[in-house]
């Protein structure tokens, strides 16, 4: 078990040289037991959606391009790649150590079939959008043109070629996705949908799919295939479906995980007085807000009015009170933490609360309400606790400052989404997004003229002009500045009601050590090790794995 | 009696069609689809995912299409679980659900009406009073409360067993069984209690008291058949409900069983999810009302020689 002496606390972590843990610091078990929140929907990359199946996808498989702990893009399959002046094409040099772990080579053929499986309309990926920037994707999506026209080539054994749409600055980030990882085709070809199950998977990552059984548990033993397999510490993952989070918490407190896939709602106080080393929270790639229907009146063409209720929200009593996980105020669309982006902050969010409050109740006024004649409408959300508490919140907080008279609605999440997406019952809702790459265009793409996530019925040319420019982009710092000015032209018109920015919130084992938090919420268990505890002084590594602290030159 | 059985079970099919029936044209008519999320699909993708689990046909032609699907006993393919199909999900869950509400249900009936004819038999005295003072609270104090309560005393403070998870160990059945079991066996005591005393105060109980047969006999051969009557037609739904597996259960103790893939396959639109274990469940529910009047009849004589019940 991983965790039985989970309070224990850890060694001191010496690192050698070139990074890694010396020996003597390890653990003599090094087994992961993680929560993963719920069972995986699918083990077949392409597809794959959700964050579970992620999971445990990114341990299994290794697509051309990785993240390092704290989440920047690395090399992975490809040890090298060559980006054209038009940005347009990239050309992958793959390692030639790269082995499936049935011994097989990695080759750019296997990147080739996998890009074409997951574009290929039979196979009905629901994440296939990932690959839209790829010439002719959309086209083969479509069925309009053959697989073979998707803009992928292998060039030689070892050398792919990837053909773009638009230069796509976060195509980099998009390869580390699951929809874009190389299947074994020999194996696909053989055992179909079954291709994913135990004895039938054959991947490439560090580590290979041992066991599933169905809603229990998910093991994964380290592939000794893997190009990098003596640097990979943790022996065993098992990943563990429990959705029940004060299960999960419960399991974690009696040492059955080192990893929850987050905490209870409402224990923070409790957690952090009594696991301050075990509580982990950090910021993640996502905004938590309210959307006004801009089709539906009173919304329509007032942005005055939807902006006095944009001010009239104490933003920090609401992330401290009610959300009470740390989640951070926000005043833009696009979270902090994406690297070389910084949102414009409207100037109100500098301005106290009174102040806010003032300029809320003058707007109100001058959209012809007053006390008399309040402001009506519903608050649409989906079922859920933190929904629940917010939207109560949000509406009192309406109510208190000016006055609004706003009904409470809420509907099962599906049934939501579709009175969302209709555009007729809503007028203000719940809403929100957690990006899969850190790119601002994902949070901005969202308010395009007909976008399918577009559910505020925002339209603005200049705004979609903008959208187009940036898509066709490849000059960073222009590219920067273009999305700057973008959100500064949606915040102006206030189609939404920002709240916060989204935490991720975790219990883990004290002695796991080698990852870090990042905005992606991305975690390779083949980063991560377990300490020794403290006063476990017997020898944890056995000599002849000692050596595997030197580290390949491939991975520069 | 065989004859009636045979009728009772070949009217297991119209009740079964209208069942599938229903329950399809009621999941089609729940607002939004399968593959509906926040992150809206392309309509490019949307259209290959129809395609493929042929949601673009007109409703009727999906209606037949399934029909001839069940008539050969498969399922389909799960919307949520790609992975799996069906049959292999309901395969999976079903030895669990199975094992865990049987265990249930035999613990519950055995303690149930051993408590109710000691409190019978001891009525309106401390004994019953305390009896069916706990029969109360286990029926008014729902699962979801006593199964954290049991989980943080015996498994996280006190560590015998495990909080949560299901490997197939007695360890591991302990606290859903019980907790499973709680609610039930406090019901099958009072009504046991109940009927017990009704038939101690009959005509046919004096006669024998009369004849001078000692208590224990009268209460074994005379009192205790039909005092069970009532707690037998309880058992059949009681039975389908714990086989079926409680969500509330499997959600608290992570046990990988039948009831969460009702919630969940509702909750996700997984269409063929939803209708196997629909029809599944009608299956059991039947079959075990069957039984149960089977062994109704045998109890009870009135009912095993008058076919008009």
């Amino acid at each position: 078990m991983g965790g039985r002496d989970r309070h224990v606390r850890p060694v001191e972590l010496i690192l050698t040289e070139d990074g890694r843990p010396v020996p003597s610091v390890l653990a003599q078990v090094q087994e992961l037991h993680r929560n993963n929140g719920e069972e995986p929907q699918t083990l077949d990359p392409h597809l794959a959606e959700g964050l579970p199946s992620a999971h445990i996808l990114r341990d299994l498989f290794e697509g051309l391009t990785a993240e390092s702990p704290e989440g920047r893009i690395v090399p992975g399959a490809a040890i090298r790649w060559n980006i054209s002046r038009d940005g347009k094409t990239y050309t992958f040099y793959l390692r030639r150590d790269a082995l499936w772990s049935n011994g097989d080579p990695v080759t750019a053929e296997d990147f080739v079939y996998g890009l074409r499986r997951s574009a290929s309309p039979a196979t009905a990926s629901n994440y296939a959008k990932a690959l839209l920037p790829i010439a002719n994707a959309a086209e083969v999506l479509s069925g309009d043109l053959p697989l073979d026209e998707l803009g992928v080539v292998a060039m030689d054994e070892y050398t792919l070629q990837i053909s773009m749409r638009d230069p796509t600055p976060y195509f980099l980030a998009l390869l580390t996705h699951p929809v874009t990882y190389p299947v074994h085709r020999a194996s696909v070809l053989e055992h179909g949908s079954a291709f994913s199950r135990p004895g039938n998977l054959i991947s490439n990552g560090a580590y290979i799919l041992e066991d599933w059984v169905l809603r229990t548990r998910i093991d994964l033993v380290r592939n000794e295939n893997y190009w990098n397999a003596e640097n990979v510490i943790l022996e065993k993952v098992s990943y563990y479906p429990f959705e029940d989070r004060s299960t999960a918490l419960k399991q974690f407190r009696a040492g059955k995980l080192d990893w929850t896939f987050t905490v209870p709602n409402n224990q923070f106080k409790w957690l952090r007085k009594h696991y301050p080393d075990e509580l982990v929270i950090s910021p993640w790639l996502g905004s938590y807000y309210f959307g006004f229907n801009l089709q539906r009146e009173p919304f329509i063409e007032n942005p005055g009015l939807r902006r006095a209720l944009a001010l009239a929200i104490d933003r920090d009593l609401l992330t401290e009170k009610v959300a009470q996980f740390g989640e951070q105020p926000s005043y833009t669309l696009v979270p902090p933490g994406i690297r070389d982006y910084v949102s414009p902050i409207p100037e109100w969010a500098e301005w106290t609360q009174a102040e806010r409050n003032t300029e809320a109740q003058r707007l109100y006024a001058e959209a012809g309400y007053s006390e008399d004649n309040p402001l009506r409408f519903e608050i649409r959300y989906d079922t859920g606790q933190t929904n629940k508490k917010m939207a109560l919140a949000v509406s009192s907080l309406w109510k208190q400052v000016l006055g609004v008279q706003a009904t409470l609605v809420t509907e099962e999440f599906k049934v939501f989404l579709q009175n969302r997406e209709q555009k007729v019952l809503t007028q203000v809702f719940r809403a929100g997004w957690i990006s899969d790459y850190a790119d601002a265009y994902s949070f901005l793409n969202l308010f395009r003229t007909g976008h399918g996530g577009n559910d505020y019925g925002y339209s603005n040319s200049l705004y979609d002009a903008l959208l187009n420019e940036i898509a066709a982009e490849r000059i960073p710092s222009r590219r920067r500045r273009l999305m700057f000015e973008a959100e500064r032209v949606l915040l102006a018109e206030t189609p939404f009601v920002p709240v916060y920015t989204y935490v991720t919130k975790r219990m883990v084992n004290p002695r796991l050590k080698g990852w870090q938090s990042n905005v992606m919420d991305h975690h390779y268990s083949k980063d991560m090790f377990f300490l020794k505890a403290v006063g476990n002084e017997t020898p944890a590594v056995e000599p002849e794995e000692i050596s595997a602290v030197e580290l390949e030159d491939t991975v520069e | 009696m065989a004859r009636h059985s045979l009728r009772r079970l070949l009217g297991l099919i119209p009740t079964l069609l209208m069942l599938i029936t229903v329950a399809f044209f009621l999941m089609r008519v729940a607002p939004g689809g399968p593959f509906d999320s926040e992150k809206v699909l392309p309509p490019e993708i949307e259209a290959n995912l129809n395609a493929k689990y042929h949601l673009d046909e007109p409703l009727l032609t999906q209606y037949f299409r399934y029909l001839g699907q069940v008539a050969t006993l498969d399922f389909g393919p799960s919307f949520q679980y790609k992975d799996w199909t069906v049959n292999e999900l309901i395969a999976q869950g079903l030895p669990i659900s199975l094992t865990v509400g049987l265990t249930a249900m035999i613990l519950a009936f055995v303690l149930g009406t051993l408590l109710g004819i000691a409190a019978a038999l001891r009525q309106n005295t401390a004994v019953d009073y305390s009896l069916m003072g706990f029969a109360m609270l286990g029926i008014s104090i729902p699962n979801f409360v006593i199964a954290p309560i049991l989980i943080l005393l015996l498994a996280v403070y006190a560590g015998w067993l495990p909080a949560g998870g299901w490997d197939w160990s007695i360890a591991s059945m302990v606290l859903p069984v019980v907790t499973l079991a709680l609610p039930v066996t406090a019901y099958i005591a009072r009504l046991t209690r109940a009927s017990m005393i009704e038939v101690l105060n009959s005509n046919f109980i004096r006669t024998a008291r009369a004849k001078g047969l000692p208590e224990s006999t009268v209460i074994r051969r005379h009192a205790l058949r039909p005092a069970l009557l009532p707690v037998i037609s309880f058992l059949g739904p009681a039975m389908a409900g714990m086989i079926s597996g409680s969500v509330v259960i499997e959600r608290i103790f992570s046990i990988p069983g039948l009831g969460s893939y009702f919630v969940q396959g509702a909750l996700n639109r997984d269409y063929t999810l939803v209708m196997g274990v629909v029809i599944f469940y009608g299956v059991l529910i039947i079959v075990l009302n069957f039984l149960v009047d089977l062994i109704y009849a045998w109890l009870n004589p009135k009912v095993r020689y008058d076919e008009k019940y």
